[in-house]
């Protein structure tokens, strides 16, 4: 009864008509050893192709060189940037001081001369009290 | 794409690439050579690889297209690949067919089989891949596969025959 079966599976086989399944099921029958003479030619296919799927790559392959070398480039620009934005802080704040300071000073310069000028005109008020003086006296 | 996601893309079917690569190429050096070639220019596209259906049918047509060019160079540069068990083959058939050796003698006979043919037993009864795949991977129609696989299981079949008489003989 199998054999019939398998037979008949030979023959779609030969004809390139099996499904994956069914080649399965040859597979599993040529594999098992208990395989009749007269299709013993086809054990030796079926292993064969077993045997064959075993087969693997070993080779490692060098995928490593390229990628480290972006890894470092990228941790080099990180770090520049960091640098760049800290340090690059400081002296921009620096800067900023420095013109706040210069402007302040230029500020006071303007009071303290606006002050003198102020000052220099109360000079008058003086007049005011020798002319109150003088009043005074001759009464 | 990060090297750990591209081996893990890859590592399912870098053997089927090597097999692909070997069953043409013969040489397993060579195949080696040719598998590290493919997957180092799969690795070099890896930011384009998300967009492939399959990147296993692809890297397969690479494998392909890859080993195919090897052998038309050789053959222009009159390099001829070492098949180095091909002449003590017959040799060894006369003193004794064991099991063993019937075994070997497929993949002989597979060695001396059309390329295309050779491709479709390789991908089917090797693989498992289904016609459409194989129509895809050779630019075939998948009833032309199954035109040069039926032959090619009827070559092996035939030749195996041949020898295991003339075995015994």
């Amino acid at each position: 009864m199998e054999l019939h079966n398998i037979e008949k599976l030979i023959e779609k086989y030969l004809d390139a008509t099996t499904t994956v399944a069914e080649e399965e099921t040859l597979k599993a029958y040529f594999l098992k050893g208990d395989v009749a003479p007269h299709l013993k030619e086809y054990t030796a296919m079926f292993t064969y192709f077993s045997v064959a799927k075993e087969e693997t790559f070993t080779k490692q392959v060098p995928l490593k060189p390229r990628k480290r070398n972006y890894k470092w480039l990228s941790v080099a620009a990180v770090a520049v940037l960091v640098f760049g934005i800290y340090y690059g802080n400081d002296y921009r704040e620096q800067k900023e001081a420095e013109y706040v300071l210069h402007q302040t000073k230029k500020a006071f310069g303007l009071i303290a001369q606006n002050l003198n000028k102020g000052t220099e005109k109360l000079v008058y008020l003086n007049k005011f009290e020798e002319a109150k003086n003088k009043i005074y006296k001759t009464n | 794409m990060k090297q750990t996601e591209f081996l893990n893309v890859v590592m399912p079917f870098k053997d089927k690439l090597f097999r692909l690569a070997k069953r043409l190429l013969v040489s397993t050096e060579e195949a080696e050579d040719a598998t590290q070639e493919i997957l180092l220019k799969l690795w070099s596209k890896n930011d384009r690889m998300k967009q492939y259906a399959s990147v296993e049918a692809f890297a397969m047509t690479m494998t392909k297209n890859f080993c195919l060019d090897r052998l038309k160079s050789k053959q222009a540069s009159n390099l001829k690949l070492v098949h180095s068990n091909y002449t003590d083959g017959s040799a060894s058939l006369q003193r004794q067919v064991e099991a063993q050796d019937s075994v070997n003698w497929v993949e002989k006979i597979m060695e001396s089989l059309p390329e295309q043919q050779k491709m479709a037993l390789q991908l089917r009864d090797v693989e498992q891949y289904s016609f459409e795949e194989i129509g895809k991977l050779l630019e075939m129609t998948p009833a032309a596969v199954r035109v040069a696989l039926s032959r090619a299981r009827k070559t092996v079949r035939e030749k195996l025959i041949e020898k295991h008489n003339y075995g015994i003989a």
